[in-house]
C-alpha cells in the first residue's frame, strides 16, 4: 500500500513538473510570436505565416530537447538543428536570441542593410546558424551530411531539421528521402512543418503533397503525426525517436500558418508578407489577451 | 600513348591520402567506375559513400559532412555535378563549406559518349562563386599534388580532370604552387605569340611549340592549373612583352580561361591582341584524337593555328 502511495505521489510530482514545463514552454513560444510580429513590422518585409506555424516546435528544441551551449556556439558535440525552410528565419533567429545566442534586441535589425540577421539564414555570422539556407530543398540534405558525420564520430550528437511543405515539392527532398534510410541515419529527426500553405495559394491547390505520410513510410522512414502546435505531443514525439533504432525519423506536424494571430491564420497572403505598424498592434494585443495554448 | 588520366592520378592520391588523413570521405553518383575511386572504396569502405543517381543530394551532403569536421571529395562527370549549380552555389560557395568537387571527363576529350556526358561549361559556371578554388592539372604528377594540396585546404575547391590518359609533363622534382602560372617555355626577349594553355590540352600545345621553335618562333607557353584564382601577375608580365596572346582549353571558349586571361589583360589596360581556342558551342561523338584534331586540339592542329595567327 504504502509503496503504491508512494508511487502515485512521485508520477503525480513529475505530471506537476510536466505541467510546470508545459507551461514555461508555452509562455516563450507566446513571447516570441510577438517577437516575430515586431521584427517583421520593423523590417517592413519577411514571412510571418510560416514563422508562426514553426515557431512552437523551436521553441520545444531549443528550450527542452536539444542539447546545445548558447555560450558556447562551436561547442563539437552540440546537437545541430538545420532551418531547411530558410524563409522561416525570424522564429529561428527568435529562439536563438531568447537562448542568449546574440542579444535579444538585435531581432529589430532583421533583414536591415548591414545587420547580421540576413533575410534567410546564413551560417559562420549569426552565432548559432549553422547553415545557409533559403533555396529550398538543399538543408535536409545538409543535416543528412551532418548525421553521417556525427555517425562517423560515434553518434556524438543528433540532428535535427525543418522543412516545410512547400519545399517538400523539390526533388532534392526525395533524394534524401531515399538516401538517408539508406545510411541508417537514426541520429536524424526531420519535422515537417505542414501548415498547408505556399506562396500561391494552398499546397492542396498548387502541388498536393497528400498522402504525406504514406510518402515518408514508403521511403522507409519511421513516421509520426502530430498537432505541431501540441506542445507535450512535440515533446513526446522527440522522445520516442530514441527508441526507434536504424530508421531517420520524420515528424509530420500539423500546423496552421499565421498560427496565434486571427487575421493571420490559415491566411495565404500572410506568407510572404510584413504586418504594418497598426496590424502588428493589433496582433501583439491578441497575443498577450491570448492564454498562449 | 603513355601516361596517365589524371582521374586516375585522382583515385590512386585520394586513396593515399586517407591513409594518413582520417577525416577524407569520398562520395560518387553512380559512376565510381569512371572517377576511379575503386581503391578508395576498397580500402575505406566505412568512408565511402554512394548516392546513387541523385547529385544535389551527394553536393549537399558533402557540404554537412565537411560542417561536421570531414573532408568530402564529392566525385561524378564534370557536367553533372558543377551543372547542380544552384546547390553547388548555395551548398559549397555561399556556405564556403570544405567541399572538394571532383569533375571527370572534361571536355571532348572524353570522346565517343558525345556532348551530353562532356563538361564543357564548368569553369564558366564555377569562376563567378566565392570562395572556390578551380584547378585543372595537365598531368599525373600535377593532378596528385593538387589532390593533396586540396585536402589540406580549407574552403570549396574544384578539381577538373580527364577521362583521357595525359602525356606527362613534369619531372619528378616538379612542384605544384598553387595560383602560379607553371611557365614551360620562357622566349628571350619579346615573343611573337604567349600562350596560356590548361588540361589535357597543353602537352599538345607543348608539342606544337617544341615545332615552331625549330621553325624560329619566339614562344612562351604556361600552364594554367589554377584557374582560379588566376596567376593574374604573371599573365600581365607576359602580355607587355608579347605581340599576342593564345588562350587553349577544351571549354567553352566563354567563361572559361580565354575570358578570365582576357578579362586580365583588357582591365589593365594592355593593347594586346588576345585570340581564345576553345570549343564553339556543343561537343559531339567521336573517337578522343579525331574529335582533338576537328576541334583543333590536335598538335599539328595547334601549329597551324598559331602560324595563321602569327602571320597575321
Amino acid at each position: 500500500m504504502q509503496q503504491v502511495a508512494k508511487s502515485m505521489k512521485a508520477s503525480q510530482a513529475a505530471m506537476d513538473l510536466q505541467v510546470e514545463e508545459v507551461k514555461r514552454l508555452r509562455d516563450i513560444a507566446k513571447e516570441l510570436r510577438i517577437w516575430i510580429i515586431r521584427m517583421l513590422a520593423e523590417a517592413g518585409s519577411g514571412h510571418p505565416g510560416g514563422s508562426l506555424s514553426a515557431i512552437d516546435i523551436l521553441t520545444v528544441l531549443y528550450f527542452h530537447s536539444l542539447r546545445h551551449r548558447p555560450l558556447e556556439p562551436d561547442w563539437a558535440v552540440r546537437d545541430r538543428f538545420i532551418l531547411s525552410k530558410g524563409h522561416g528565419v525570424p522564429a529561428l533567429y527568435a529562439v536563438l536570441a531568447k537562448s542568449g545566442y546574440f542579444p535579444i534586441n538585435d531581432l529589430l535589425t532583421l533583414r536591415k542593410t548591414g545587420s547580421i540577421l540576413q533575410g534567410h539564414p546564413v551560417a559562420g555570422t549569426v552565432p548559432g546558424v549553422e547553415a545557409s539556407t533559403g533555396s529550398l530543398g538543399q538543408g535536409l540534405s545538409i543535416a543528412q551530411g551532418l548525421a553521417m558525420a556525427s555517425k562517423m564520430d560515434g553518434d556524438t550528437y543528433r540532428v535535427f531539421c525543418m522543412i516545410g511543405d512547400g519545399e517538400s515539392q523539390e526533388g532534392q527532398i526525395w533524394e534524401t528521402a531515399m538516401s538517408a534510410p539508406k545510411f541508417g541515419l537514426d541520429n536524424l529527426i526531420v519535422f515537417l512543418d505542414y501548415n498547408k500553405g505556399q506562396i500561391d495559394g494552398h499546397t492542396r491547390d498548387i502541388m498536393n503533397l497528400e498522402p504525406i505520410k504514406d510518402k515518408w513510410e514508403a521511403f522507409n522512414w519511421d513516421v509520426q503525426e502530430i498537432d505541431g502546435h501540441d506542445i507535450p505531443k512535440i515533446i513526446s514525439a522527440i522522445e520516442r525517436t530514441r527508441n526507434i533504432k536504424g530508421k531517420p525519423h520524420m515528424i509530420i506536424a500539423h500546423t496552421v500558418k499565421g498560427k496565434g494571430v486571427s487575421f493571420m491564420e490559415d491566411n495565404i497572403d500572410w506568407h510572404g508578407k510584413a504586418p504594418t505598424k497598426e496590424e502588428a498592434e493589433r496582433a501583439i494585443d491578441e497575443l498577450k489577451r491570448s492564454s498562449g495554448e | 600513348m603513355g601516361g596517365k588520366a589524371t582521374r586516375q592520378s585522382f583515385g590512386e592520391a585520394v586513396a593515399a591520402l586517407a591513409e594518413t588523413n582520417p577525416n577524407i570521405v569520398v562520395m560518387d553518383a553512380d559512376l565510381g567506375k569512371s572517377t576511379m575511386t575503386g581503391t578508395f572504396q576498397k580500402k575505406f569502405p566505412e568512408r565511402y559513400f554512394e548516392f546513387g543517381i541523385a547529385e544535389q543530394n551527394m553536393i549537399s551532403t558533402a557540404a554537412g559532412m565537411a560542417m561536421g569536421g570531414k573532408v568530402p571529395f564529392a566525385a561524378s562527370f564534370a557536367c553533372f555535378l558543377v551543372n547542380r549549380f544552384e546547390t553547388v552555389r548555395m551548398s559549397v560557395s555561399y556556405s564556403n563549406t570544405n567541399v572538394k568537387l571532383v569533375g571527370t571527363h572534361a571536355g571532348v576529350g572524353i570522346g565517343e559518349d558525345g556532348n551530353s556526358q562532356m563538361g564543357l561549361e564548368d569553369i564558366a559556371l564555377l569562376r563567378p562563386l566565392p570562395n572556390f578554388t578551380i584547378l585543372q592539372p595537365a598531368d599525373d604528377l600535377e593532378a596528385r599534388q593538387a589532390v593533396a594540396w586540396s585536402a589540406e585546404h580549407k574552403g570549396p575547391v574544384y578539381l577538373r580532370l580527364t577521362r583521357q590518359k595525359l602525356e606527362d609533363l613534369h619531372g619528378a622534382d616538379y612542384k605544384f604552387r598553387v595560383g602560379k602560372g607553371d611557365v614551360l617555355k620562357a622566349a628571350k626577349g619579346t615573343a611573337d605569340v604567349t600562350i596560356f594553355a590548361t588540361g589535357g590540352v597543353v602537352y599538345n600545345a607543348l608539342k606544337a611549340v617544341e615545332e615552331l621553335e625549330k621553325e624560329g618562333l619566339a614562344v612562351n607557353l604556361v600552364n594554367i592549373h589554377t584557374l582560379k584564382p588566376l596567376d593574374k601577375e604573371l599573365i600581365l608580365s607576359l602580355a607587355g612583352s608579347s605581340k599576342m596572346i593564345l588562350t587553349i582549353e577544351d571549354h567553352n571558349i566563354v567563361g572559361g580561361l580565354g575570358s578570365a586571361v582576357s578579362e586580365t589583360v583588357a582591365e589593365a589596360g594592355f593593347p594586346v591582341k588576345v585570340r581564345r581556342h576553345g570549343v564553339e558551342g556543343f561537343g559531339e561523338s567521336g573517337s578522343p584524337a579525331e574529335l582533338y584534331e576537328k576541334f583543333g586540339f590536335s598538335p599539328s592542329k595547334i601549329k597551324e593555328l598559331i602560324k595563321t595567327l602569327v602571320k597575321k
